[in-house]
């Protein structure tokens, strides 16, 4: 296995289940299932059991390796020099699994689905753009920008809302850009955490052979993963793109262009996406955003930026579901800790976040009390 | 096995019982040297009454229990010995009361250091607690049963010192509360007046009962901290240095280190106190107080102070210091093992001596470390010892370094400190009649079934 040199230098001291100022568990698995196996010492701990025969592969070890969020926070707080390659090895020993064919079924489902329909929800490529109909949106021809949408910005119905608002704050500021519509595949970022690395180089090759034929340089995405796979993974097959994620540019234009941004009446906290955040370093610019707003009232959560909690969708299981259910389900811990804050509203900048807190909402049954909009939908109701 | 699983479940709920080889795998270790085995089942209760209930069953079953917090103890305590159910604790982990003008915080038996350090920063910036040097998983109630020391030990004592009451559930499955918080609903003193029976939990590693929740003491905030180092090449004068320091009450903590490496450091005796101040004047009087203190060894070119290069201040000044895991890396491979006897200081040199023949006979990458306990009446002496965890070679004569130092803590007249089952048999072994006598009725009483973490504090 990759990385084998170095799993058993875990001494699983347990730092890297907090925040770096110990307000409480950080890890949504540990907070979640509450055994030390569900921790990334655990993890650690129990592959090189499994390398070296102590135990089985088993449905209960495909799980505590499966449930895993990817979310960095171990990689933002282990102590030690390894601590960089903590998610890298959780992935490689999924790709063990993979590689074994022996994974939870939602898993090996989710793999089917991209394989065949080159998309996670089983739906037409034709579909993809529908939701750009009626909108100036144009196909991609050579403009400045791709908007790269994604999976779930181009199905997911809640999701559509934040891809249209994107658009549109872009088309109305004068950004050059277009879309890939029904040429669009999958990025492959859920596809590489969950370990099908065969599968991510292929749809990888597709997406960058596809880029270059259309002369595409620079890159927008919705998604803060499709952002990771491009900036982190891409460059490695040779597909290297100057890559935003849409809050950079919107955040430039206020500091460039100064937008007619009128009031918008709200308390507001902001939950980071990790792909936007641990993974990739943008905290800045959706603060900035929401800060310039007249009428926000912006509040931190407790665990903010590096100090993040997860909403529990990533590493693949806002598409598996092995995190989700009960009341310790890192989505509705985290919708609980936004409502601490008194805000009315938490802002995301992941159509991926923004499905997993909405749920969550209904959970808690903190409708009426606590919304979720993406930032790119606040900055749309506020645009004059 | 499956029957006790459904009884457990019904306990705590059928996603907080494992009977899984993975638990049983991970449970059955710590991260010292100790030989693993496997516990049966391992439990999360939420509740004194959960656990009641579990310590009920348990009886009725004749079920080894052991409770664990973040099982860093590294000696195997939390090891299950003869199998049974691990309880981990830490779902207990609320913050249950903080009585500022008392100065004290009543936590759940789960509760970490990290959690209370940092809620009290928030909400309660004049107190703090004494935190020790572990990770901040590591449990205050954990702590306070293994005699653990902290940040305030120098001033105060051991954490158990700290201790202002305690709630215990029995190995009978009696909930009994320790202190004025039997009395009432206040959790300031741990006995006195009364008779002090925090004595029959505090040190037993939970052999005679569970704590399901501790109030510990809480003390001054100062709003500045530092810290200062005095070098000496002359290990016989570290107890001599030490008490001119803790002559003078100016300091607040006070470490005493030697490692190999840097090269900088080798040879060398680096006694780092730290001091307090809510003032900078404050923090200046108590600075050259503790000068003057020195000056005989600074005119004798027996030592002098050690110019602190920025980078490793913050270091030292954190707390918990995250450097002190980092010795688990050294060999490049997740393990470290110490053993921590409790001694008198004036056996540092000979501590010393023993720390480096070791090393040099068994080809260790070592450190020393020290702490003062309660102005100098004890100290801490760890003889620690970097491992890989892959080079069995390397861990079995680490293994065989740390035995050698559970033969001459007895030599040199000094106490284990959470000491292995061997070393509690040599202690026991050691103990006058009467003393053992008297801990063989409190664990007989406490614990009839012998199912209380089985294998520790076996006296009866």
């Amino acid at each position: 296995m990759k990385y084998e040199d170095i799993i058993h230098r875990c001494f699983r001291c347990g730092y890297c289940k907090f925040t770096s100022d110990y307000i409480d568990f950080n890890c949504p698995t540990y907070r979640k299932f509450g055994f030390e196996t569900y921790s990334p010492g655990g993890r650690m701990w129990l592959i090189r059991a499994w390398l070296n025969n102590e135990i089985e592969n088993s449905e209960r070890f495909q799980e505590i390796l499966f449930s895993c969020a990817t979310c960095a926070n171990c990689v933002e707080h282990c102590v030690f020099t390894f601590r960089e390659d903590l998610v890298n090895i959780f992935m490689a020993a999924r790709e063990e699994l993979v590689n074994k064919g022996i994974i939870p079924p939602p898993v090996r489902d989710y793999f089917k689905n991209i394989s065949i329909s080159g998309n996670a929800y089983k739906q037409p490529a034709e579909q993809r753009g529908k939701w750009a109909e009626g909108t100036a949106v144009q196909p991609y021809q050579g403009q400045e920008y791709l908007f790269y949408v994604g999976d779930v910005g181009s199905y997911d119905e809640r999701a559509k809302g934040i891809t249209k608002a994107v658009a549109h704050i872009l088309a109305k500021n004068g950004i050059s850009f277009g879309i890939l519509g029904e040429k669009e595949i999958c990025d492959g970022n859920e596809v590489m955490t969950l370990g099908e690395v065969g599968l991510f180089e292929s749809l990888a090759e597709q997406n960058i052979a596809l880029f270059r034929q259309l002369g595409v340089n620079k890159i927008i995405t919705l998604d803060p993963h499709a952002l990771n796979a491009f900036k982190n993974y891409y460059p490695q097959l040779g597909g290297n793109f100057e890559v935003f994620h849409y809050t950079q540019i919107i955040a430039r234009l206020i500091e460039t262009q100064e937008p007619n941004i009128g009031e918008y009446q709200a308390k507001v906290t902001y939950h980071d996406p990790c792909y936007l955040g641990r993974h990739n370093g943008e905290y800045a610019a959706p603060r900035k955003i929401l800060q310039s707003i007249p009428g926000i009232q912006f509040v931190e959560m407790l665990q903010h930026s590096e100090n993040s909690f997860c909403c529990g969708g990533g590493g693949g299981n806002f598409f598996t579901d092995i995190l989700g259910g009960g009341d310790e389900a890192p989505n509705r811990i985290r919708v609980r800790q936004a409502i601490e804050t008194g805000a009315d509203t938490v802002a995301v900048a992941c159509p991926q976040c923004a499905k997993m807190l909405d749920d969550a909402i209904n959970a808690e049954e903190l409708d009426g009390k606590l919304q979720v909009l993406d930032v790119a939908e606040i900055v749309m109701s506020a645009l004059t | 096995m499956e029957r006790i699983a459904r009884l457990l479940a019904n306990i705590v709920g059928p996603e907080y019982v494992s009977t899984a080889s993975e638990e049983r795998y991970f449970y059955a270790r710590d991260p010292g040297l100790m030989p693993a085995h496997s516990p049966d089942y391992v439990v999360l209760p939420q509740s004194t009454k959960q656990i009641q209930q579990i310590i009920r069953l348990a009886n009725q079953e004749k079920i080894p229990v052991v409770p664990m917090g973040a099982g860093l103890a590294l000696t195997g305590l939390v090891i299950p010995l003869k199998g049974g159910i691990i309880v981990d604790m830490k779902r207990m982990n609320k913050i249950l009361e903080v009585n500022e003008k008392a100065r004290y915080a009543l936590v759940e038996g789960g509760t970490s250091q990290g959690a209370l350090k940092s809620y009290l920063e928030r909400h309660h910036p004049r107190l703090r607690h004494s935190v020790p040097d572990a990770p901040p998983t590591a449990t205050i109630a954990a702590n306070v049963s293994i005699h653990g020391q902290g940040r305030l030990t120098q001033q105060y004592g051991f954490n158990s010192d700290l201790v202002s009451g305690l709630e215990v559930v029995t190995g009978t499955g009696d909930v009994c509360r320790i202190g004025s918080c039997a009395l009432s609903g206040s959790w300031f003193s741990k006995g006195a007046p009364m008779p002090d029976l925090s004595g029959m939990f505090l040190g037993w590693f939970g052999s005679t009962g569970i704590i399901t929740k501790v109030a510990v003491k809480l003390y001054p905030k100062k709003n500045l901290r530092d810290v200062e180092i005095f070098v000496t090449d002359r290990a016989e004068l570290v107890p001599d240095i030490v008490f001119e320091i803790t002559h003078t009450e100016m300091a607040e903590d006070i470490l005493v280190f030697t490692q190999p490496k840097p090269m900088m450091f080798k040879d060398n005796h680096h006694v780092s106190f730290y001091i307090t101040g809510d003032t900078e004047e404050e923090l200046e009087f108590k600075r050259k107080m503790i000068w003057h203190a020195l000056d005989p060894f600074i005119k004798s070119k027996d030592g002098g102070f050690m110019g602190i290069p920025p980078i490793m201040k913050p270091v030292l000044l954190e707390s918990p210091q995250r450097s002190a895991s980092r010795l688990a890396d050294v060999k490049k491979g997740g393990g470290f093992e110490y053993s921590g006897p409790i001694i008198m200081l004036e056996a540092y040199p000979e501590c010393m001596k023993k720390l480096q023949d070791l090393a040099a006979k068994y080809d260790l990458a070592y450190s020393g470390m020290v702490r003062i306990i309660d102005c100098g009446h004890a100290a801490m002496f760890a003889f620690a010892f970097a491992f890989n965890r892959a080079d069995a070679d390397m861990m079995e004569r680490t293994r065989n370094a740390i035995k050698e130092v559970s033969d001459f803590v007895l030599d040199i007249g000094g106490l284990h400190w959470k000491p292995t089952v061997n070393e509690q048999k040599l202690a026991i072994a050691h103990m006058d009649p009467n003393t053992r006598k008297l801990m063989e009725i409190i664990k007989a009483n406490l614990d009839p079934n012998g199912i209380m973490n089985p294998g520790n504090w076996e006296v009866c």
